[in-house]
């Protein structure tokens, strides 16, 4: 069981949460022109690093906010939370 | 090489079995090979024997990190079917079925090949129209397909749930008769040990560190056993392909996953088929030693852990007892998990990448093991001839960039939602 602090509710179990996948992805600029690559990197390639992970995953059974996640893909191990709007340095 | 008869087991059997030779043996690397495959599960050394057996190419080395069978060739729930709509899929998996029934007496190895029939259960009307269009589908690739009803159903497979109050209750099912199960471990084996008798080093315990390239064009690999030459690499790592791209400097349209799989105790024999729920993802068949043989969905993050987590097992089981009540009833013998390389459409990809002579197979999804065979062969096509074979045509890896995504089960692109 993975156990995940949100940042708005405290430690919570994994089953209170959907998973949102690498958080470090980001949408084109809705106002200018975009490449086909740049969708083909937006909506396709993933790094899936084995490591520390930055993602999101939704509180979906509880304050049902969008959080960010450190997490190590190989321990599972988890680092820090963070709000959806958080700069992660 | 040796043959494995009943002759010769006999003869070692009055030699007191002192006379068996080393299946594959434990060479050290050489300096240069023709083809180098990174990865010796089962698509690595399939492909190492298909290229040695159809395009006689034998200077090959299969580099493994850890020991052979040791990855998802052991840890899958050995389920072989072809029961797909699209004719990419189909065809390709189709190939692999006509494969896998002459495997053993091609490896010389009993791969213990069991065609026992795979039911996907419809739950719905709509359900059985989709599998009644699925199974056209199928048999006009001549890939068998019977879709059954309710009686049907029950009179092949009386243990599952056709009470009144059951929550997703039975409407019929498609059945595949000619798909089945096999010994995973003895299909790594066989390979291995054809592909060893050809000429091929099969390399275990040497960890890929490194990629030479020059000009756009691969030249060798660095090992934690030395550098090794090569003109040629083909890379079937699986849940491990993103971790080697990175070396490539190549970003991937898959992510890793973890995935469970779960014996129960073994019991006498009630279930002579391959069972699949059609409203949730549960499977389940029984081994020959009569453990209960189940799997379901992914962990659902991120993974490249080979364990797995209690929420995920308790929620595949719900439906596994949801189908089988007397499953409730049973101890659980062992779980464990495997790291899949999770694509964004759910198909693999068998291709050329734009390194001249570095090919990629990966993206299996929770299907790799069926596809064996038909990976190794269609592999092996792409490395020797450097163009891909018509059968793995569609296993492109600019899908996702041109829009020519192969979406079978309409995933969509979020492998952690499927």
């Amino acid at each position: 069981m993975l156990y995940i602090k949100c940042p708005h509710c405290g430690l919570r179990s994994q089953n209170e949460f959907a998973y949102g996948g690498d958080a470090s992805v980001k949408r084109p600029e809705l106002n200018k022109e975009i490449s086909d690559q740049e969708w083909d990197e937006f909506v396709y390639l993933r790094k899936s690093p084995r490591g520390k992970h930055l993602e999101l995953w939704h509180h979906v059974s509880g304050c049902r906010q969008w959080i960010k996640v450190l997490r190590d893909t190989s321990t599972h191990e988890i680092f820090n939370t963070y709000k959806s709007e958080e700069k992660v340095g | 090489m040796q043959k494995y008869s009943f002759l010769s087991l006999i003869k070692n059997a009055f030699s007191g079995h002192k006379g068996w030779e080393v299946a594959w043996k434990d060479p050290t690397p050489k300096k240069e090979y023709d083809v180098v495959i990174i990865g010796g599960g089962g698509h690595g050394l399939a492909t190492a024997y298909y290229l040695a057996k159809e395009h006689k190419i034998t200077n090959i080395a299969v580099i493994e990190k850890g020991w052979i069978g040791g990855g998802n060739v052991g840890r899958n729930t050995t389920i072989i079917r072809s029961n797909y709509m699209h004719d990419e899929n189909g065809l390709f998996y189709e190939k692999g079925m006509d494969l896998w029934r002459s495997m053993s007496q091609d490896l010389n190895f009993n791969i213990m090949f069991s065609p026992r029939g795979i039911i996907n259960l419809a739950h719905s009307d709509a359900q059985m129209n989709a599998y009644a269009r699925r199974g056209n589908s199928m048999r006009l690739n001549g890939i068998d397909a019977v879709l059954l009803d309710r009686e049907e159903v029950k009179k092949k497979v009386p243990v599952l749930d056709f009470s009144d109050n059951v929550r997703f209750p039975i409407f019929g099912a498609l059945m595949q008769p000619s798909a089945g199960t096999a010994r995973h471990d003895a299909v790594a084996w066989g390979y291995a040990r054809q592909a060893d008798s050809m000429g091929v080093d099969i390399i275990q315990h040497c960890e890929v560190t490194g990629f030479d390239i020059s000009n756009g064009k691969i030249q060798g690999i660095k090992t934690s056993r030395g550098d090794i030459k090569t003109k040629k690499v083909g890379l079937c790592v699986a849940g491990s392909t993103s971790i080697l791209a990175e070396m490539l400097n190549m970003t991937l349209p898959i992510e890793t996953h973890l995935l469970q799989a779960c014996v129960s105790e073994p019991i006498k024999p009630i279930l002579d088929h391959v069972v699949t729920f059609g409203a949730g993802h549960f499977y389940c068949s029984q081994s020959d030693k009569g453990e209960m043989v189940m799997g379901g969905d992914l962990d659902g993050y991120n993974s490249y852990a080979q364990r797995g987590n209690l929420p995920t097992l308790q929620h595949v089981l719900t439906e596994g007892i949801a189908m089988f009540p007397f499953l409730s009833k049973l101890n659980m013998l062992r779980t464990w998990g495997g790291i899949m390389d999770m694509s964004m459409d759910g198909s693999p990809i068998i291709d050329k990448t734009h390194i001249a002579g570095l090919y990629l197979n990966c993206g299996w999804c929770y299907g790799g093991f069926k596809a064996t065979p038909a990976s190794g062969f269609t592999f092996a096509h792409t490395i020797a001839q450097d163009r891909v074979h018509e059968l793995n045509a569609g296993f492109r890896l600019d899908r996702f960039s041109t829009g020519h995504l192969i979406d079978e089960k309409g995933l969509g692109t979020k492998t952690w939602i499927s």
